[in-house]
């Protein structure tokens, strides 16, 4: 029963490590990854804490997730697409921040 | 719980963090992909022990193998763009792409006030994001240990969906909506993709005897392995999104050894390939209204055929966007020789 919390906790876990890939690299293949880092710690959070319905099995987050997979490719392949049209446009597939000082 | 099973789940979270860490460190592009697909291979074991075997097959086929695949790919054509480009500064972008950290020494070389800065900004983000983790883990340790949420509504009505494998129930019949605009997300950035200008083909065409051979011998197997999970889909794991990541991995198996669509088949069969799942989605809602239930409401005596022959369709479609999204832009048909991977669904 417990053991569903620990794989809840892995789940912020990875959360929130993708949140701090996401903000602190610049290339965005980088921030790709850390986007789908981001969405398994949600899922992994959303199914374990579903396993609180037990003896019988929640069958609604399942699906959700299943569907979530689906769409983080979706979003991937399209993310992935655009970082390669912005290479060809920029020169770069960077995000550079202008020092401001 | 017996202590084995705690110390494999620790392992499991732990080795988790651990690669998902290596993977958005690590300062080689290629290595990080290689982890990221580590990560989703493990990810599906993490599924198997929360008792959820549709979400590991979907993770493994999906998750770890068709995403790893696609940001291969992407990398090959980023590291091709940078080749060719030859001036001084895309090689000093090059390079940067594969030491990101760089790229920030560099500034802080520069500048050691900015450089400074970007220390506090990391030190304070890092302490903001721990707030909001332990934010997170005090709200799910304070849940309360039982929540049925919605198990029972559908256990109680499982009988009239048609199938028994609660999870397809759950995503053909009881939430199809969700299922009907999943696959319209899945077209729309495939519509995204080729909107966008075409690339520059990556693939040798000349694949090797191994790969090769290894196509042909895998390519019927996998055929065969989405025609079982897309059956077995309704009463055990599985179902239409595993078939067709399937069928996906066959068309980049055929797509990687050179295979590729005859211009015949560039045209309307491969359009109708793609949107063949939501439309016979739409039409079965539309036919389902008008003969005077609701939108997507299922009548039980027909529910178990009429989700086959959806999942039938949405498998064909998924597997074919999957495969074109790897390929990458839209077909051209005056290419005789570049030409797309729907081989796959197309046999099927």
């Amino acid at each position: 029963m417990n053991n569903a919390y620990l794989y809840a906790l892995t789940g912020i876990a990875l959360f929130t490590l993708g949140l701090y890939a996401l903000i602190i690299y610049s290339h965005l293949l980088r921030k790709i990854l850390a986007l789908n880092i981001m969405t398994g710690g949600v899922f992994l959070q959303l199914v374990a804490l579903s396993t609180r319905a037990r003896p019988l099995l929640d069958a609604v987050p399942h699906a959700m997730v299943i569907t979530g997979i689906v769409v983080a490719v979706s979003a991937t392949a399209l993310a992935l697409a655009l970082m390669l049209r912005l290479r060809d446009a920029s020169g770069s597939a960077e995000l550079i921040e202008e020092p401001t000082e | 719980m017996t202590l084995l099973q705690w110390l494999f789940d620790g392992l499991l979270g732990v080795t988790l963090i651990w690669l998902a860490w290596q993977t958005l460190a690590s300062a080689d592009l290629f290595k990080a992909i290689v982890l990221f697909i580590a990560f989703g291979l493990l990810m599906a074991l993490a599924w198997v022990r929360l008792n959820a075997p549709d979400i590991a097959l979907a993770e493994a086929a999906i998750g770890a193998g068709l995403t790893g695949a696609l940001l291969l790919v992407a990398l090959a054509r980023l590291n091709a763009v940078a080749a060719k480009t030859d001036n001084t500064e895309s090689n000093r972008n090059a390079k940067q792409r594969f030491a990101p950290e760089d790229s920030v020494r560099t500034t802080a070389a520069v500048n050691q006030g900015f450089s400074n800065k970007q220390n506090l900004f990391r030190y304070s983000l890092v302490l903001m994001l721990s707030a909001v983790a332990a934010g997170l883990a005090y709200a799910v340790l304070s849940l309360p240990p039982e929540a049925p949420g919605l198990s029972r509504n559908v256990a109680e009505n499982l009988y009239l969906s048609g199938v028994s494998n609660p999870v397809t129930a759950v995503l053909l019949n009881f939430r199809g909506y969700d299922t009907l605009l999943e696959m319209a997300v899945l077209l729309l950035a495939l519509l995204g993709v080729w909107s966008l200008r075409r690339l520059p083909e990556q693939y040798d065409s000349s694949p090797g005897p191994v790969l090769d051979m290894l196509s042909r011998l895998l390519v019927p197997l996998l055929l065969l392995v989405a025609g079982y999970l897309l059956w077995v889909g309704a009463r055990a794991p599985g179902g239409a999104f595993q078939a067709g990541s399937v069928l996906a991995a066959a068309g980049v198996l055929l797509l990687l050894a050179g295979w590729r669509l005859t211009a015949r088949f560039l045209g309307w069969p491969l359009r109708f390939a793609l949107i063949i799942g939501l439309a016979v989605f739409v039409s079965v809602a539309l036919i389902m209204m008008l003969s005077g239930g609701q939108l997507l409401q299922l009548p039980p005596a027909f529910a178990g055929a009429l989700i086959l022959l959806i999942e039938t369709a949405a498998t064909l479609s998924i597997g074919v966007t999957l495969a074109a999204l790897f390929y990458g832009s839209r077909p051209q048909p005056e290419q005789i020789s570049a030409r797309q991977t729907d081989s796959g669904g197309e046999n099927e």
